[in-house]
């Protein structure tokens, strides 16, 4: 890890409107929280509603889409990431660099706003609230990775990251039951289970391919994005 | 004193070829890379900075290839094209970045020596958000200053500036040319070239056009044949006193009726002649207008010779 490189990703990221979509997105899965304790007081199915369908299929994926795309996709789009790349760095240093910056702030806006909710809706039940700031670290972990790689696989890793989201895990996951082995959602539901010691949020995977799954995919895609950045051209204006 | 050799180098996206074949040796000193926009100039210094592999053929520095070879950047400066810098960064918080990034054991102190070689300091610790052209221009230089390498690689480096910031950079080139660091500099305008480089390579269209001293060079593209249309009071009869004399080579009546055609083969002799010509025939010129005065056509010339 190289320690300017974290600093410049944390400045750009922290520079930008990109910040500002972070906060709104924490805001929201808070809202929407106290909005269905208020209209239907303290209830545990509730709050694995909350938790799951919002914010690990929904809130969690867009802020490390925010932050696994905002930290590089800016640079690669105006030419400035020239600027780290002529560097006697490694390009696999500079992607977990960026990385790290990427999980940091899903960590911060993800997995800690996760936090919330359960607190919220059924403060008794301790698991349930901490299982979910795991199983949504684990996905923003993950997420910031794929989506760090898309940026720097393609100039459209904003578009592919909604479909991704949106579509095969929000619409698809809810429809086909075999998309649960290809969905980061699934496999930190699976996780996030397991430490609440519980069936109620619906896991149809072990834990243990979870994590596996979690855990190859993670290594697969930085590695990626190294041998991808090893590769980049620069061409002028002309 | 490191050198930069291209061996046979081509590259080609699909089936289009922005670089075809060209090999040239770039030692200590200015070398400006001259041709037209879109000549592949780029694209070689593209090349040459290790962003781009070529398709074939090799790019080496002192014998060691450049592309994904991370290490030779401690001897290469880069000032890419493109504008874009760290915006929300002041100038020195950026080039004190780039120096930690190269592994300087004293960053601020090497950063202050590259603002100062550039003459930015007073505006060192705005954001480069509010800079103009042209200070860009001079942080991305103290940039690629900062770490003293052996070769600076410049693309383009005077656009957008004012003719003060021109003069400025062209004497910090000089000045890094005669310390004996390999400068290379790109341009599409031939009096920038010839300000600041003695020797220099010409691209035209991807293929390496002509190489070696400038002087060379330009007596080459001024003694080409420069064709002209001129409309006079009586172009028959100036026709005929043009064709006798030997600055021109062809002279054709426009077939609209409205003046000549002419091509000179001197062009000094032509531009005396013509006048002198007029007036001993008591002729009236209403029109001189050269017709291939293009920076293409010159290349094309040079190409062709």
């Amino acid at each position: 890890m190289n320690a300017t490189v974290v600093r410049l990703a944390f400045r750009s990221m922290f520079g930008r409107r990109r910040a500002i979509l972070l906060c709104v997105l924490a805001l929201v899965l808070l809202a929407v929280a106290v909005l269905v304790r208020v209209l239907a007081g303290e209830s545990t199915s509730d709050a694995s509603v909350v938790l799951f369908e919002i914010g690990l299929v929904l809130i969690v994926p867009l802020v490390a889409l925010i932050a696994g795309t905002g930290v590089i996709a800016p640079e690669i789009d105006d030419g400035s990431i020239v600027y780290l790349l002529a560097k006697p760095i490694s390009r696999y240093v500079i992607v977990i660099s960026k990385l790290a910056v990427a999980v940091t702030c899903s960590l911060v806006f993800g997995a800690l706003t996760m936090l919330a909710p359960g607190l919220i809706l059924d403060p008794s039940y301790t698991e349930l609230w901490l299982g979910s700031g795991v199983g949504a670290l684990t996905a923003g972990v993950v997420y910031s990775a794929i989506f760090l790689m898309l940026s720097i696989a393609t100039r459209h890793a904003v578009v592919w990251g909604l479909i991704y989201v949106l579509i095969w895990e929000g619409l698809l996951g809810g429809l086909l039951s075999g998309v649960r082995w290809v969905s980061v959602a699934q496999w930190a539901s699976a996780i996030t289970d397991e430490i609440a010691a519980s069936s109620r949020l619906d896991p149809r995977l072990s834990v243990v391919y979870a994590i596996v799954v979690a855990v190859v995919v993670l290594v697969l895609a930085t590695w990626f994005a190294g041998f991808r950045l090893r590769s980049f051209h620069l061409t002028g204006e002309e | 004193m490191s050198e930069l050799e291209l061996q046979q180098v081509s590259r080609w996206y699909g089936h289009v070829v922005a670089v075809n074949g060209v090999s040239m040796t770039i030692g200590p000193g200015v070398t400006g890379l001259l041709g037209p926009n879109g000549a592949g100039k780029s694209t070689l210094i593209a090349m040459m900075s290790g962003f781009l592999a070529p398709s074939a053929g090799s790019v080496t520095l002192d014998g060691q290839p450049i592309w994904r070879n991370d290490g030779l950047y401690r001897q290469i400066g880069l000032v890419p094209e493109r504008e874009a810098v760290f915006e929300h960064l002041t100038g020195r918080q950026f080039v004190v970045a780039m120096a930690e990034l190269h592994g300087l054991s004293s960053p601020g102190q090497a950063a202050a020596h590259a603002i100062a070689t550039v003459e930015m300091h007073e505006a060192q610790d705005r954001r480069i958000s509010t800079y103009s052209k042209g200070m860009r221009q001079r942080i991305k230089m103290a940039q690629a200053l900062v770490h003293d390498p052996a070769v600076l690689l410049l693309d383009e480096p005077f656009n957008g500036m004012d003719p003060r910031q021109r003069m400025h950079l062209m004497e910090l080139l000089r000045e890094m040319g005669q310390q004996g660091r390999t400068v290379l500099f790109s341009s599409h305008i031939l009096e920038e070239v010839e300000q600041v480089a003695r020797h220099i390579e010409v691209v035209v269209a991807g293929r390496h056009a002509a190489s070696g001293d400038f002087g060379a060079i330009r007596r080459l593209m001024t003694d080409r044949p420069n064709r002209y249309v001129i409309r006079s009071s009586d172009d028959r009869r100036l026709a005929a006193a043009l064709i006798a004399d030997e600055s021109a080579r062809a002279v054709s009546l426009r077939s609209n009726g409205d003046g000549i055609d002419v091509e000179a083969v001197d062009f000094g002799r032509f531009s005396w002649v013509l006048p002198r010509l007029t007036r001993e025939n008591d002729i009236r010129l209403l029109e001189v207008s050269a017709t291939d005065e293009s920076l293409e056509s010159v290349f094309s010339y040079l190409i062709s010779s």
